[in-house]
């Protein structure tokens, strides 16, 4: 009676090492230009190599300028980081997918897109977001800067068994309700760090129901509730998404790879640490108010009083987010008059996210006031939308139609909201300054996105 | 690694939940520089003014509290982003050692992978050695015996995982201890290969 995260993981154990330690086998590392090019300098400095280099993969994301036209010269400090990057990967033999090649895009949204994340497979890169990769029944992580040596010099690290923690997400969703206001909701719900320690398995009709880039949606923000890992099991909807990409099986290895993926999933019976259940018709539109994930309510709704906070150092904390973010006790959500706005991000900057966006659009232009920005996950994803016409769609709204990479989601790249300025930001963090000093970050999904940079203020999508 | 075995100082109260890594480093001070010398830009959005002056309201910036190697923080310290550059400017403004209630999952790794010492104590243990802390009440945090003692001379034990607590003691690396494994390592990647040949 396993759970699927504990099948995984069982399957990966090298040795175990004594006291809840075991030596875990990496099926892939993931590397970017932010980390990469050092982590691999610290290899050959220790007089060692990477041990699979053929597992390795790596794309320059984080520090590349997204202005039209971009190259890796457009943002100098960040051309230092891909150089690095270029030259170690050279040195040991680990494949690139270099800027304008047609592979390159934001690091999570290329692992599941050429197929280098598997079902069952272990995956570890040193950026937190990797949760994302379970979107596909993966058990992916992030790791810091030293962890990520260690993996290189040893295709293995040692790990702790984290908990598991399911959240079922039953019933069907109301009409423009996305996975990013499904995801938001269960961290407002849960708190910031619920998951700590655990590995969350999202499951449940609502999530059986959802495509392979909603799960990867949902699965990208489970680091927001403290999970390094979140994963969703596989089915027919991930076997149809993943056949013939890239670096997927083929022939009789498709064929041998799916019959044992279907034994994946967490068994009927199979206990969890923790058990949660959320009901569809409990989920509305969501949009953050404050400077965590969990400070988070329906975009109907109000920002809390501070009376209604739990304790009161959470009062204290919900005052300082509120004075940071330029809000009120108790105001009204949809109305706020907003500067900038962000369609991007590992979260939401997959085709079906930017096709919800321009789908609101409806011929219109965005507020005078507002920059808006469209920033594609992806080479393959920039392709998809151009050929569809997303970005005609785009650019007569008086959107910016930009090249992929991270961009506004981490503001490492040079670009950055202004101090002050108001944005609503497909991204995962409302952290303070984390979209430039200053800058005030509402969450929202792609379509609430769209409609507030059309109306200039925050919007119901729905409205 | 710099080994850990026990630090003494005044411990200041940071006790604010969800202090995440993009507050405690920001990413820009990561673009295209070592490991060294950030411990100018640790907090620095709290820590200095627009016009790059030292903020005189922020804790870090007064006395005792400047410089010293014991932080007391709040839930989920460290939450968000893996960047192992929180731990290293945390380590560059002369902090050993962060006492809170729970962690990030990956800064928590981060932290003993360099010798800064993560402790859980729960929250009022937390606001007792807090209400005591000054420049005559000093706590010491002692991994060998595994407690925090208080200004007040209380001693709380602390748990710790014993593997990490060896490897801190002694300034010991995973990397070194993993090699050690090298024919299961090389026995495993056989068998997977074998056994799911598409992985
Ligand atoms: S898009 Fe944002 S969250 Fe995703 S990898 Fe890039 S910086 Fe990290």
């Amino acid at each position: 009676m396993p759970t699927m995260f504990d099948r995984i993981w069982d399957r990966h154990v090298v040795t175990t090492l004594g006291d809840g330690w075991d030596l875990l086998w990496l099926d892939r590392i993931l590397l970017h230009d932010l980390s990469g090019g050092r982590a691999l300098r610290e290899v050959a400095e220790r007089g060692l190599r990477v041990a699979e280099p053929s597992r390795v993969f790596a794309t320059p994301d984080h520090a590349v300028s997204s202005a039209p036209g971009r190259t890796a010269a457009t943002f100098p400090r960040g051309a230092q980081l891909l150089d690095s990057l270029r030259r170690n990967c050279a040195e040991q033999g680990v494949r690139l997918f270099d800027l304008g090649t047609r592979e390159n895009g934001i690091v999570h949204v290329v692992a599941p897109e050429q197929g280098i994340v598997l079902p069952g497979a272990t995956l570890a890169c040193g950026d937190s977001h990797t949760c994302t990769n379970g979107g596909v029944g993966a058990v992916a992580f992030g790791i810091g800067s030293s962890e990520l040596t260690q993996a290189l010099a040893t295709n293995c690290l040692p790990q702790r068994r984290p908990g598991t923690f399911r959240i079922r997400f039953e019933g069907t969703r109301a009409p423009g309700v996305t996975a990013k206001d499904i995801i938001l909701h269960a961290i407002g719900r849960f708190g910031a760090a619920a998951g700590t320690g655990m590995a969350l398995e999202y499951a449940g009709s609502a999530v059986r129901a959802m495509s392979v880039e909603e799960r990867l949606t949902l699965c990208n923000l489970s680091i927001e509730m403290g999970a390094r890992v979140g994963m969703v099991a596989p089915d027919d909807t991930t076997f149809q998404y993943l056949a013939g990409r890239s670096f997927s099986p083929k022939g009789a290895l498709w064929d041998r790879a799916l019959a044992d993926w279907r034994g994946l999933p967490s068994d009927p019976d199979a206990r969890f640490t923790r058990d949660e259940t959320i009901s569809m018709a409990d989920v509305a539109p969501q949009i953050t108010w404050g400077t965590s994930p969990e400070q988070v309510a329906p975009i109907n709704g109000s920002v809390p009083t501070l009376e209604q906070a739990r304790s009161p150092a959470e009062s204290e904390a919900w005052r300082a987010a509120l004075d940071y973010m330029g809000l009120e006790p108790g105001q009204k959500l949809a109305g706020t008059k907003v500067d900038w706005v962000f369609i991007g991000s590992c979260t939401n900057s997959r085709i079906e996210d930017l096709r919800a966006a321009a789908a609101v659009l409806g011929g219109r232009k965005r507020a005078e006031h507002v920059t808006a920005w469209v920033v594609p996950g992806s080479e393959a994803v920039k392709a998809q939308a151009e050929a569809e016409g997303l970005h005609r769609l785009f650019l007569d709204a008086g959107f910016e139609w930009r090249e992929p990479g991270c961009a506004l989601c981490v503001a490492a790249n040079g670009e950055s909201v202004p101090p002050g300025a108001r944005s609503v930001s497909t991204s995962n963090r409302n952290f303070v300054g984390r979209q430039g000093t200053g800058s005030r970050t509402h969450l929202a999904s792609p379509a609430t996105a769209a409609r507030s940079a059309l109306e200039g203020a925050i919007t119901d999508p729905r409205a | 690694m710099t080994p850990f075995s026990s630090v003494t100082g005044p411990a200041a109260p940071l006790l604010a939940a969800n202090v995440d890594t993009d507050v405690i480093i920001p990413i820009q001070a990561l673009v295209g520089t070592g490991k060294d010398g950030l411990g100018g830009q640790a907090f620095a959005r709290l820590r200095y003014r627009a016009d790059g002056t030292e903020n005189p309201d922020f804790l870090l910036n007064q006395q005792p509290w400047r410089g010293t190697p014991i932080l007391l923080a709040g839930e989920n310290f460290g939450c968000g982003s893996s960047r192992e550059g929180a731990v290293w400017a945390l380590m560059g403004m002369g902090v050993r050692c962060v006492i809170a209630p729970s962690f990030g999952d990956i800064f928590h790794a981060n932290c003993f992978q360099n010798g800064l010492l993560p402790v859980r104590l729960p929250m009022e243990a937390i606001r007792r050695i807090a209400a005591l802390s000054g420049a005559n009440g000093l706590t010491t945090v002692d991994l060998e015996r595994r407690v925090v003692i208080a200004p007040d001379g209380e001693a709380i034990p602390f748990e710790v995982d014993s593997r990490k607590r060896e490897a801190l003691l002694e300034g010991l690396d995973d990397i070194a201890l993993t090699l050690r494994h090298a024919e299961s390592i090389a026995a495993f990647r056989d068998r997977a290969q074998t056994e799911r040949p598409w992985q």
